[in-house]
């Protein structure tokens, strides 16, 4: 029994990261409707910028993420104005089409600059680290952390958007792009803002993620399948939703690991496809799309 | 006022339609001239060209983009591992059958992909085909993750092996560009155009979408699964990596971009673009793959209607028309 219990602990601990991936997906497509392929690339493109910052000079993780934030802000807004931008409209294959480009770009970048080798960041010794909850019940200080950084930034996200007037101008951008222009927004500013800021949370995924395991180059697809999982799960328009659909996510994969080693992540895709077969418009929609 | 008269067929495609049949059968006795390699790398060209077709009609026209065909692909792969393997058919037999399985399992997948729309049935379509490849690395009966070779095609002298292979490659590609020219030119082909078009202007006019992009769906599972069954057929070897991997997509994606999509002509010129490359830059390994990246994101943006949107719109040139022409008759009055 205490087996299961840290099993479901663990996977909960797992979908909070999930969830790190989710909100960067939720947040472009919830602003501008733009499904980005990359995305996961990008997680992985942030966690191998740390990771060649670390090489060069020994810093902790919140160093780290002072330093690769900024760069990844400007590649969001520069990637949103200079080239997302121009394939938004009505057919929906152009962006489809440029950020699956801008997928296999990045990858094959990454290996040409740091080979196909995995790579990680360390965290001090907190990964060894852990809290005891009960006599065979423990769970790990940066899996908790991480944990608790999703959750924060699930609350951050609805609060940027709910009580900011940035996030008014998001949401007036995501309903009427034209009649948010009237009142004076500019909605390519906006939506580089989106992307911006999608690309901050991006930023925190992937450092997360370098410090919890390895990463390669050709990694990025699978995270962008558990973000969009995440998603759909939680149901469109909600970052709690979000939250919550990468915890089930998490709690499937642990569970499938538990019953096969390679069931683990297969048992993460079948309860999605239940999850849109039964509920499609996910666990705790709030928009309607 | 005299009535007009609807034209299809132009100069060019009757020329281009004679071209295509002495093509044909001067490539078909290409077993008894050519060296192997020559052989295999045509299967190739044939199996690139039947996937782009048929993602060509289900982008390109149904509005289904897909990132997950290499599902069916690798679905008609194993399936010809099953029958001929396991159960000891013939393995060149299996290939039709092979696509015929891929489409009934296209059936329940569509009811649940088809809750996505746009984007997120891209991705949809993504995880449907990587939950086939882990059932498949699961699997130990067909080798697990490491994969298994085709042992039932030993029982077949090497040059009528590569010859068979050959025909049924020839056949599968004449079939992938002559079936979505015979099924664009039918009503269907008239409904699929105006779903690409506007999908509420087509409901308007009758056109049963869900239906529509339902067989449009199964279609493009078919041949996949076929192309997948012939593939391995020349490979004799599959693993659930190779099978199952996005690599099929992004290659199928660059060449329908690139050759023009929503064109028979465009997957064709983008298949000859794709080898072109391949075979001259392909040494390159990184670098070549980055290049393909930057070309498909660049024509995706400066030029979205490829090398083949170009060629007919600036010279109006159709090889495989499947649009209707008013014309009025050259004797009767032009006006009133």
């Amino acid at each position: 029994m205490i087996g299961w219990i840290d099993t479901v602990l663990q996977g909960l601990m797992l979908g909070g990261l999930y969830a790190l991936f989710a909100m960067g997906l939720a947040l472009m497509f919830g602003v501008m409707r733009l499904v980005n392929i990359a995305h996961g690339d990008f997680i992985v493109l942030a966690a191998f910028l740390a990771i060649g910052v670390a090489l060069g000079v020994q810093v902790t993780p919140v160093l780290l993420l002072l330093v690769v934030l900024p760069v990844m802000l400007v590649v969001g807004y520069g990637l949103q104005r200079g080239i997302l931008n121009r394939t938004l409209g009505k057919d929906i294959l152009p962006p489809l089409l440029v950020t699956f480009g801008l997928s296999i770009v990045i990858q094959n970048v990454l290996l040409e600059v740091f080979s196909a080798d995995s790579r990680s960041l360390s965290a001090g010794g907190l990964e060894t680290q852990s809290l005891r909850i009960a006599d065979d019940l423990a769970v790990g200080w940066l899996p908790l952390i991480t944990f608790l950084a999703a959750v924060a930034l699930a609350f951050s996200l609805e609060w940027l958007f709910g009580r900011t007037p940035l996030g008014r101008a998001f949401r007036a951008t995501s309903d009427d792009p034209e009649a948010a222009e009237l009142q004076g927004i500019d909605h390519r500013h906006v939506y580089a803002l989106a992307t911006a800021l999608a690309f901050g949370v991006v930023t925190i995924a992937g450092i997360f993620l370098a410090l919890r395991t390895t990463v390669a180059p050709s990694d990025g697809p699978a995270y962008l399948l558990y973000a969009f999982e995440a998603v759909i799960i939680g149901g469109l328009g909600s970052f709690w939703g979000t939250l919550a659909g990468g915890l089930v996510l998490g709690v499937a994969q642990g569970i499938g690991f538990r019953l096969d080693p390679g069931w683990g992540i297969l048992v993460g895709h079948l309860v999605f496809l239940a999850v849109l077969l039964v509920r499609p418009q996910g666990l705790f929609p709030r928009t309607r799309d | 006022m005299s009535a007009a008269i609807v034209h299809r067929a132009t100069r060019a495609s009757r020329t281009a339609g004679v071209v295509s049949i002495v093509a044909v059968l001067i490539l078909a006795t290409l077993p008894w001239w050519a060296d192997s390699s020559t052989l295999r790398l045509f299967v190739e060209f044939a199996c690139l060209l039947a996937m782009a077709q048929m993602w060509n009609l289900l982008a390109g026209y149904g509005g289904l983009v897909s990132v997950g065909q290499q599902g069916y692909l690798g679905i008609g792969g194993y399936a010809l591992v099953v029958l001929a393997d396991l159960a000891g058919w013939n393995p060149f037999v299996c290939v039709p059958i092979a696509g015929a399985i891929a489409a009934l399992i296209a059936i329940p997948t569509s009811r649940i992909v088809f809750r996505l729309h746009g984007g997120y049935f891209a991705i949809g379509t993504w995880v449907v085909a990587e939950s086939f490849r882990l059932i498949a690395a699961n699997a130990t009966a067909v080798g697990g993750g490491t994969g298994t070779s085709l042992t039932s095609m030993r029982a077949f002298p090497k040059a009528m092996r590569e010859s068979l292979t050959f025909w049924i490659a020839l056949a599968v590609a004449v079939g992938a560009v002559a079936g979505v020219y015979w099924l664009l030119r039918s009503r269907y082909g008239l409904a699929l155009t105006a779903i690409r078009d506007s999908e509420r202007a087509a409901a308007s006019q009758g056109v049963d979408i869900a239906a529509t992009k339902f067989w449009v769906y199964l279609i493009a599972a078919f041949g996949c699964g076929v192309v997948g069954a012939l593939y391995f057929l020349m490979n004799l070897r599959i693993s659930p990596d190779a099978a199952f991997g996005v690599s099929w997509t992004a290659f199928i994606i660059f060449i329908v971009v690139i050759g023009g999509i929503g064109t028979i002509e465009g997957p064709i010129i983008g298949t000859l673009v794709f080898f072109l490359l391949r075979e001259t830059l392909g040494d390159f390994g990184t670098w070549y793959l980055i290049t393909l990246g930057v070309v498909a994101v660049v024509v995706m943006v400066r030029f979205p209607r490829g090398l083949w949107g170009y060629v007919a719109a600036r010279f109006d040139l159709h090889l495989f028309p499947v649009r209707r022409r008013l014309a009025l008759p050259d004797d009767g009055p032009r006006d009133s």
